[in-house]
């Protein structure tokens, strides 16, 4: 079977079933990770291009090594040290990127929309790794992946989001693939973050973190950042570390079996506290794990891998 | 000159009928009827089939010049202007240098009148430099020749200030048109704020972000007993606000652009930056609110916001774009559109753009009366074509409407009894 997407740029374009494909191949790219060699040759001959317009650590290294473990070639730019600090625009970089033959471009930009333009654009395949507040993608996987991976199953799942949901792409691609696969999405923030239309999203809202943690299986805390108090949303750290961080007290009331997760970077003594992040219910570390896998399957997939690996 | 044979509507007069119009001197000479003798020796325009209608008033279009004139220049917006049926440009203050001082409006005027095409109005700025701080030389701008002052692209945000402003700007009975936004609410925003806006993940510009400005700008012209003009109005609550006024007794009038009648926020969904304008795109509910607005002649008038932008600032993100777009080659075409597809009356649109703007702005024109200036549009109501780069006269091409097709089209305008476009 032949994958149709030339482009990953949103969950909201994937469907159901092929979510499930990413998420069932994704175990076997999984297994090359733990080899003694770590490497196979997919994608000999295959060029990667990285292009970083905002800050990344995780996602950047993640995709960089998931490209090389399947022998493809990469190369890297960020805006520091790349012409955009010159005043190049971003649609000039992508065609002399192109010009250049790259077989994939995987894009974070910090405004929505351009990997969208790049897709229709560009004949290269686009892989969305973050654009503004719209999707990302591929974080949604392998959270989803990692959920999977520890409860068997998603239907069902009681998943908590917890955060600056108004100013999340994280919390839009995982309620979106989340819905897909038959968990049970809610959402819990202060007023100030949640997003315009959020009643439309067909998910539970809540304000009050402490009912909701009782009953959740998956609670995601999401990183709030220092200028929502600037922009009052919320008066300072130490209020809203109060009524919607994750520490001891909370950990204590979640459901047995329940775990946390994180796309990071962690705000420690914000959003959540040593005790949650490092304890037995943390799967933080599998998240990071899962994403190079889930990241090869993409790679995999987009530069023209069948199904089913044949 | 003769216009003979052609179909006469002029909302000023209540006319809706075949006659035959002679122009002397650049006004209206007389009004026949059909087959009634007419001068012999006269240049004939055969307008049988056609509509011929008083020229257009946009009270509400940027030029750009002086200072942005890669985005379009005084000649390249007048020709668009005759192209699309406009006789008269109302241009807005927001240059380099800012219209805030005699000097840069009799700059205008002259350079428009040299280029002797469509009559351009310039508009004073409320304040200098747009700042919102100290009011502008409106007197000085007057005698210049300003026929209004606005704050439009920033509007004044101390409440003092604008209380101030409107008993200055009727010491000099001039009519202030306002844009109305609290930008500390519409902030950061691109498009407006609602599920789709994020679904999208761009920063909204809430209703409210208008609303409010309209309910304060509205009770400060009631309490200081001066009109006002509010521009572009997008949302159902603005409407609301201002039948609530109206009914009042409160002295204020409203325009809104074609492209609020016809577009709507989804439109958005692809990230095209030509659907990127402030105010922005609404709500089906607000569009439609609107259109009502205008069959209930509560929305006087339609003006462009013609906002010409380089392709290369367009090309941007849609975050970074500028807002605006073009709209003089396609306001008749819309409105056409608009009668069409709502069934209202076309000489009550044509009203929106020709008796109403000339009320509120005080300007001779807008009618086609014995002794009517004449400017003239001729207007053929049969063909359909399609908007095309090529067809667009602005130096900039920011148009959502490219690759629409439109019902008629405009054949002839003439200004004080000079032709400045015939199509070919």
């Amino acid at each position: 079977m032949n994958w149709p997407h030339k482009d990953i740029v949103a969950i909201a374009d994937l469907s159901r079933e092929e979510i499930y494909t990413i998420l069932d191949m994704s175990t076997s790219f999984k297994e090359i990770s733990k080899r003694d060699i770590k490497k196979v040759p997919t994608l000999r001959g295959k060029t990667v291009v990285l292009l970083f317009y905002e800050a990344s650590t995780r996602t950047r290294l993640s995709f960089e090594l998931a490209a090389k473990r399947l022998s493809a070639d990469t190369t890297a730019l960020s805006a520091s040290g790349s012409s955009f600090q010159k005043g190049e625009t971003i649609m000039d970089a992508a065609f002399n990127v192109m010009a250049m033959a790259p077989d994939c471009i995987v894009i974070r930009y910090p405004y929505a929309g351009l990997p969208r333009k790049l897709a229709r654009e560009l004949p290269c395949s686009i892989i969305n790794a973050g654009d503004g507040t719209h999707e990302h993608p591929t974080q949604a996987l392998l959270d989803m992946y990692s959920m999977r991976e520890h409860f068997g199953t998603l239907e069902g799942l009681q998943v908590a989001i917890v955060g600056d949901i108004a100013h999340s792409r994280v919390a839009r691609s995982n309620v979106y693939g989340l819905q897909k696969v038959g968990a049970h999405v809610t959402v819990v923030a202060p007023k100030t973050l949640l997003p315009p239309g959020v009643r439309t999203w067909g998910v539970d809202v809540s304000c009050d973190f402490d009912p909701v943690i009782q009953e959740a299986d998956v609670i995601m805390m999401l990183r709030v950042q220092r200028e929502r108090i600037d922009e009052q949303c919320f008066p300072d750290e130490r209020e809203y570390a109060y009524f919607y961080g994750l520490n001891k007290r909370r950990v204590d009331m979640m459901k047995p079996g329940a775990v946390i997760m994180h796309p990071g970077p962690m705000n420690r003594g914000v959003e959540i506290t040593h005790d949650a992040a490092d304890g037995n219910r943390s799967i933080i570390l599998n998240q990071v794990e899962n994403g190079v896998a889930v990241r090869m399957t993409l790679l995999y997939l987009s530069l023209g891998g069948n199904v089913n690996g044949d | 000159m003769v216009i003979k044979g052609g179909r006469i509507i002029d909302p000023a007069n209540n006319r809706d009928d075949f006659a035959d119009i002679t122009v002397r001197n650049g006004r209206i000479q007389e009004i026949l009827p059909p087959g009634a003798a007419l001068p012999s020796g006269e240049e004939v325009i055969d307008a049988t089939g056609h509509w011929v209608l008083p020229g257009l008033i946009d009270m509400h279009a940027h030029l750009r010049e002086p200072g942005y004139e890669y985005k379009e220049d005084i000649t390249s917006g007048s020709l668009a202007a005759a192209a699309g049926g406009i006789t008269t440009v109302v241009c807005m203050a927001n240059t380099e240098p800012v219209n805030d001082n005699a000097a840069v409006t009799q700059y205008i005027i002259r350079k428009a009148s040299s280029i002797g095409l469509v009559r351009v109005l310039p508009v004073g700025a409320i304040t200098k430099g747009l700042k919102g701080k100290e009011l502008s030389e409106m007197g000085l701008m007057k005698q210049a020749g300003i026929v209004a002052v606005s704050d439009d692209g920033r509007p004044v945000e101390s409440a003092a200030v604008m209380l101030r402003a409107l008993e200055y700007a009727d010491t000099f009975s001039l009519p202030v048109i306002l844009h109305c936004e609290d930008r500390a609410l519409s902030a950061k925003g691109v498009m407006n704020e609602g599920a789709l806006s994020s679904r999208l993940g761009l920063a909204g510009i809430p209703a409210i972000a208008e609303e409010t400005m309209v309910s304060r700008d509205v009770l400060i012209a009631q309490y200081a007993g001066v009109p006002v003009h509010i521009t572009h109005i997008s949302t159902r609550g603005s409407l609301e606000i201002i039948r609530g006024a109206k009914q009042q007794g409160i002295r204020v009038t409203c325009d809104t652009t074609p492209h609020h009648l016809v577009l709507t926020e989804d439109s958005v969904g692809t990230y095209d930056t030509n659907y990127k304008m402030n105010p922005p795109l609404r709500h089906e509910d607000d569009r439609h609110a609107l259109v009502e607005g205008i069959r209930m002649n509560l929305v006087d008038c339609i003006a462009t916001d013609h906002a010409p932008h380089a392709g290369d600032e367009k090309a941007l993100d849609f975050d970074l774009a500028p807002f605006g777009i073009i709209g003089f080659q396609t306001l008749l075409p819309l409105l056409m559109k608009i009668h069409l597809e709502h069934d209202i009356d076309f000489s009550q649109l044509l009203a929106c753009v020709t008796k109403n703007p000339a009320k509120i702005l005080g300007l001779d024109g807008g009618a086609l009366g014995q002794g009517s200036m004449a400017d003239i549009t001729i207007f053929d109501p049969g063909p359909t074509w399609t908007l095309t780069e090529e067809m667009i006269l602005s130096k900039s091409k920011n148009s959502p409407f490219l690759g629409w097709t439109f019902n008629g089209r405009v054949v002839r305008t003439m200004v004080e009894g000079r032709t400045v476009f015939v199509s070919d």
